[in-house]
């Protein structure tokens, strides 16, 4: 203890001329004394040093608590910074999120045919008008290729170009009055209908009963010589569960037979106005005559419910009367339906070749 | 979006004067001067105020060592020196919080200070141990070594507060403390 109050003593320079002399010559003499000399004067030195930062520290507070902050930062800090760090922060992710939401999106509904299948897919229930336009680059070809080969034929047989819409339509009267669904022709700038020989008609829209899903064409075009008689009539009443049925349409550039049965007296969610019947329809169906094994027409195939089987539906010929009876008078008196049946007795084979004259496919551009 | 900040500043010359003579006033005006441009730094780069205090008083602290130290040689600005150390520190912080690897958004022209961090790291790490190492020494002897050797407190005056009888028993006492503070100290 002795020798370290003697240390202190000289390093803090307390000691006389005589003393520090002395104890200068002692260190000089003994190393472990001058360790311990640099050894005390080192940790003093700390502990001070401890000392001033801690008296620093606590002044600097002082300081700190008597500074207005807020103020300060108003006047450095730009004011939208929260939303700019939070932007500068995120706006990488951001990008990358939104990117990989609109892939998603866009995937998404594309391999779900969204863009596809633009036509009327309204709840479940898909009106049976046919899309053509996929098929419009093969058929360009190929009108192209017919066009160059058959330079010199007749032009006027029909537009080179193929419709927006393809459906199917039958004749109500041997005048050239066709009928067809309203949503085949809704928003048609023309109307072409195209026999079973490949002739194609302009038609005009004459008359349309939205509310029954109905259309009424009439074929304008000078190359058209009328029919002859039509083989089959409307039938007036309701058709009775179980009657066997049939179908002609054109489903693709052929027509088509259906073949099934009448299976609800009421259509897609219990609409009056339509049947249920259990056949096989496609897209391009639509406004296909429905007929009874007799030749009597029950009504017109204008849609189907999605994802259920057998649920195909057609206006009934007892509603495509009642719009026409409903139909302005200049139309109304051209209308007189054929009233004879020359179909029933007859096979299927033979009736079918008495029908294909009159059902057309309804084009629409 | 770097506004330019205003402030009366004391010459540079006046700072260090007033740091060697351990001036408050000269301590306020430079924390009142500086703060603000670490403030800026600090909350553009992920930070928020209590770390730009933290930075900003850490800073000062290796100012001060530099100075009474002797070797603060001015060729350049001593807000530039200030700038340097901060955003080092806070360089740091941000890489050991992983907030920010990469760089900071810098405000003003920059030093190369890493000597200077790196001798005030060592320095730090010896307060913390001499804090430590007094908390657990205690009281009375805590008091009594620091009012002795860091205020500069007499012999007297000490004997005094405490109610020794005499200076010697309170030398003694002194005396103990001391051994057991370098015990404990050069113990962690």
């Amino acid at each position: 203890m002795k020798m370290i109050e003697q240390i202190e003593a000289y390093l803090r320079g307390e000691m006389n001329e005589q003393e520090r002399a002395a104890f200068e010559q002692q260190r000089d003499a003994d190393p472990l004394l001058d360790q311990q000399v640099v050894a005390h004067q080192t940790f003093i030195e700390q502990l001070k040093d401890y000392g001033t930062h801690h008296k620093l520290l606590s002044e600097m507070n002082a300081i700190h608590e008597g500074l207005d902050i807020e103020a300060i930062k108003d006047e450095v800090i730009p004011k939208s910074l929260v939303i700019r760090k939070l932007w500068d922060k995120y706006r990488m992710n951001a990008a990358v999120a939104a990117s990989v939401a609109i892939l998603a999106v866009m995937g998404t509904l594309f391999s779900t045919g969204f863009f596809s299948k633009s036509n009327a897919i309204v709840s479940g229930y898909n009106a049976l008008r046919r899309e053509m336009s996929k098929e419009v680059d093969r058929k360009i070809q190929r009108s192209k290729k017919e066009l160059m080969q058959n330079l010199n034929t007749d032009v006027s047989k029909g537009p080179a170009n193929p419709g927006a819409y393809s459906a199917t339509g039958f004749a109500l009267t041997s005048s050239g009055y066709i009928v067809t669904n309203n949503h085949v022709i809704e928003g048609a700038d023309s109307i072409y209908v195209q026999d079973n020989n490949g002739n194609s008609y302009k038609a005009v829209k004459v008359y349309t009963q939205p509310n029954y899903d109905i259309a009424v064409l009439q074929i304008t075009d000078k190359n058209f010589s009328s029919l002859k008689t039509l083989p089959y009539t409307f039938k007036k009443s309701t058709a009775d569960l179980g009657e066997n049925v049939f179908t002609l349409g054109y489903p693709r550039e052929e027509y088509v037979l259906g073949m099934g049965y009448v299976s609800s007296r009421t259509g897609y969610k219990g609409d009056t106005v339509q049947y249920q019947i259990d056949i096989r329809v496609n897209s391009g169906n639509s406004g296909s005559p429905l007929l009874d094994n007799k030749g009597n027409v029950l009504g017109i195939i204008s849609g189907k419910e999605n994802n259920v089987d057998g649920a195909s539906f057609a206006v009934k010929s007892k509603y495509l009367l009642e719009s026409l009876n409903e139909a302005p008078e200049d139309v109304k008196n051209d209308l007189v339906l054929n009233k004879k049946n020359t179909l029933s007795g007859l096979s299927r084979k033979d009736q079918i070749k008495k029908i294909q004259d009159y059902v057309f496919m309804v084009k629409v551009y | 979006m770097s506004r330019e900040i205003k402030r009366s500043v004391p010459t540079d010359s006046e700072v260090i004067l007033g740091i060697l003579n351990g001036s408050k006033d000269i301590l306020e005006i430079v924390y009142k001067a500086y703060f603000p441009m670490i403030l800026q730094l600090v909350v553009m780069n992920n930070g928020n105020e209590d770390d730009a205090k933290d930075v900003f008083q850490e800073s000062v602290l290796v100012l001060y060592d530099k100075v009474k130290s002797g070797n603060f040689e001015l060729n350049a600005k001593l807000k530039t020196f200030i700038y340097s150390v901060c955003r080092r520190l806070w360089l740091k912080r941000l890489s050991q919080l992983s907030r920010n690897a990469g760089n900071v958004k810098d405000f003003e022209d920059i030093l190369p200070v890493e000597h200077d961090l790196e001798r005030h790291e060592e320095k730090d790490k010896q307060f913390k141990q001499m804090e430590k190492a007094l908390v657990h020494l205690g009281e009375p002897c805590k008091t009594i070594i620091e009012d002795f050797y860091i205020n500069n407190k007499s012999m007297q005056d000490i004997c005094e507060k405490f109610g020794y009888t005499n200076a010697d028993n309170a030398k003694n006492q002194k005396y103990k403390c001391l051994q057991r503070l370098k015990k404990i100290f050069f113990q962690t």
